[in-house]
């Protein structure tokens, strides 16, 4: 189990961590899900020991490690932007964490060897980083995370600078591996999308501090305030209530007039204006579109099916 | 049309200002033959002043090397009061006149100054002189080394750091190959300046023909006597070590782009 106490971090006047206090249960899968500024790398970084807090203590396992560095605390980082080591071939960057270590040539190689088929690079060991992409640069930064063993696995938006397919793809391979390794892992994203798909436990964070910790339906159906419910899923505010787009309801309730409608495939988009001026989108299926007759220019009564009103 | 204008411009310039002069050296060294240019710089006075040079530049180069990459970690890689002094000051000796240096070591280690009473001799002897070339030729490493540093940026340190890398070894497996381009590059610099080095020399060693005289000294001291082919020969000496040490640099550097 991984805790954070009662965390603070500034940097200058600028408060990125603010009393923060987050328990990840052992071989979980947790997000740290924020805007940016939110705080959530920050946490990361101190979790790693790549940055100290002014106030508060980190716990590994029962045991504080605030002030250990990052060298005895047993973490593998994965970053954003790879970190690869650019002058060493694939195979040199997955056991350097064992060369380090003085572990004997046979194990190593062997590892090695088990590493890159994990993360399906046998044939690329004698590359160097340049020639991969970037799919295959962060693949090579896991499994040279994951070469020393970590007791946490802990990965700042390890997808951010990937293209939308090759994320995906990537996101699918990481819940794989964690079923498999099943080592502690702590990603960061600011992606609701990503967090809700991979992560067991998300841990919402906004203006360094954590506004909800629950897992992808909860967050999603109950929402503990205005932030969550607008950054975790879509949303309509009318009023002082929101109201989901996929919680629109037809046929009854205020007058309402169809703006525009937007064919996603299987998903249609309906943007409505209120009689009152207030605009709203709702998220039907074709099917449903069709049986209403929702086309651009048409009148209709909507009504929210559901609604919530933070005090 | 425009391109071979800039072509013949720029090679023009190159030619005129930096070949040409240098060829003339050559010329003038072997006027007399090569068997007059040979003696004039194999006589006692010449090798001893070939030799403080060459003993010079080996203090001079590997101190200011690692001094210069230290430096340039602390401006980089740290925070501390005075950081953009520092960072100012490291540009002093490209900016001071040697001359200047070398009056201002005299004030220092001379009669009365304030390093008078080190247990050596410094000013007119060695150490003298190994300390002026130090001072101006300091800035190289630091110079080539710093963007290098920026450039990188300090998220493989960091990766090290997290696989189990203490300071020294994340030092020696991360960031000295990744600088070692600009390391080579500043070390060239710094030879070239330790070699030619003549004003900051000149006022410190006393110019004691035989004991504190470098080849740059002794260059001038046989010119002073009208002894041209002696001091164009020393000169061909010279500009063989600096061509020589491009020509190592080029060697093991790596291809423009790559």
């Amino acid at each position: 189990m991984i805790e954070a106490r009662s965390v603070s971090k500034q940097f200058g006047s600028f408060v990125a961590l603010d009393d923060v206090s987050v328990e990840v249960p052992a071989g979980s899968l947790t997000a740290l899900l924020g805007p940016s500024g939110s705080g959530k790398s920050t946490l990361l970084r101190i979790i790693a020991g790549l940055e100290r807090p002014d106030d508060g203590r980190v716990l590994i396992d029962g045991h504080d490690v605030t002030s250990r560095p990052p060298q005895k605390r047993g973490v593998g980082f994965v970053f954003q932007h790879y970190a690869a080591f650019k002058h060493m071939t694939v195979w040199k960057n997955v056991a350097f964490g064992l060369e380090i270590r003085r572990r004997p040539r046979p194990e190593i190689k062997e590892r090695v060897a088990h590493l890159l088929e994990l993360v399906q690079l046998g044939g690329f060991a004698d590359r160097y980083p340049a020639q991969l992409s970037g799919g295959q640069r962060q693949r090579m930064a896991l499994a040279r995370a994951l070469a020393v063993e970590p007791d946490v696995l802990l990965l700042d938006e390890p997808f951010g600078a990937l293209d939308a397919r090759v994320r995906k793809e990537l996101r699918a391979w990481l819940r794989r591996l964690h079923d498999e390794v099943h080592v502690t892992t702590i990603f960061v994203t600011h992606d609701q999308e990503e967090a809700m798909d991979l992560a067991d436990q998300i841990v919402v964070m906004s203006h360094g501090r954590v506004e909800q910790v629950g897992g992808a339906r909860d967050l999603y159906d109950n929402p503990a305030n205005e932030f969550v419910m607008t950054f975790v899923g879509e949303v309509n505010q009318l009023g002082r209530s929101f109201v989901r787009p996929h919680d629109v309801e037809f046929g009854d309730g205020d007058e309402a007039f169809v703006e525009r409608v937007v064919h996603l495939g299987f998903e249609v988009r309906v943007e409505l204006r209120l009689a009152n001026g207030e605009e709203l989108w709702a998220q039907v299926t074709r099917e449903e579109a069709k049986r209403l007759e929702l086309v651009e220019g048409a009148r209709v009564r909507v009504r929210p099916r559901h609604s919530k009103v933070f005090g | 049309m425009g391109k071979y204008v800039l072509r013949f411009t720029a090679l023009g310039y190159l030619a005129l200002l930096l070949v040409l002069p240098v060829a003339m050296v050559f010329g003038r060294a072997f006027e007399n033959g090569v068997g007059a240019a040979w003696e004039s710089v194999t006589t006692p006075e010449a090798k001893h002043a070939f030799l403080i040079t060459i003993l010079i530049t080996a203090i001079v180069v590997p101190a200011n090397t690692i001094f210069g990459i230290a430096c340039a970690i602390a401006i980089v890689r740290q925070r501390f009061p005075g950081k953009g002094l520092v960072n100012a000051i490291v540009d002093l000796p490209l900016a001071l006149s040697p001359i200047v240096v070398g009056l201002a070591f005299l004030l220092l280690f001379g009669t009365g100054g304030w390093l008078h009473d080190v247990p050596f001799d410094v000013v007119f002897a060695l150490p003298g002189m190994v300390l002026a070339t130090i001072f101006v030729s300091l800035p190289f490493v630091v110079r080539e080394v710093v963007p290098v540093l920026r450039e990188i940026g300090i998220e493989q340190e960091q990766a090290a750091s997290t696989l189990g890398a203490s300071s020294w070894q994340t030092f020696r497996r991360v960031t000295l190959p990744a600088i070692r381009w600009a390391v080579a590059y500043g070390i060239v610099l710094t030879t070239a300046r330790a070699l030619g080095e003549f004003g900051a020399v000149s006022v410190v060693s006393g110019r004691i023909v035989g004991k504190t005289e470098t080849m740059t000294l002794h260059v001038e001291e046989r010119f002073q006597s009208f002894d041209y082919v002696g001091a164009y020969a020393a000169s061909v000496v010279l500009a063989i070590l600096a061509i020589g040490t491009l020509v190592a640099m080029s060697l093991f550097k790596p291809k423009e782009g790559a």
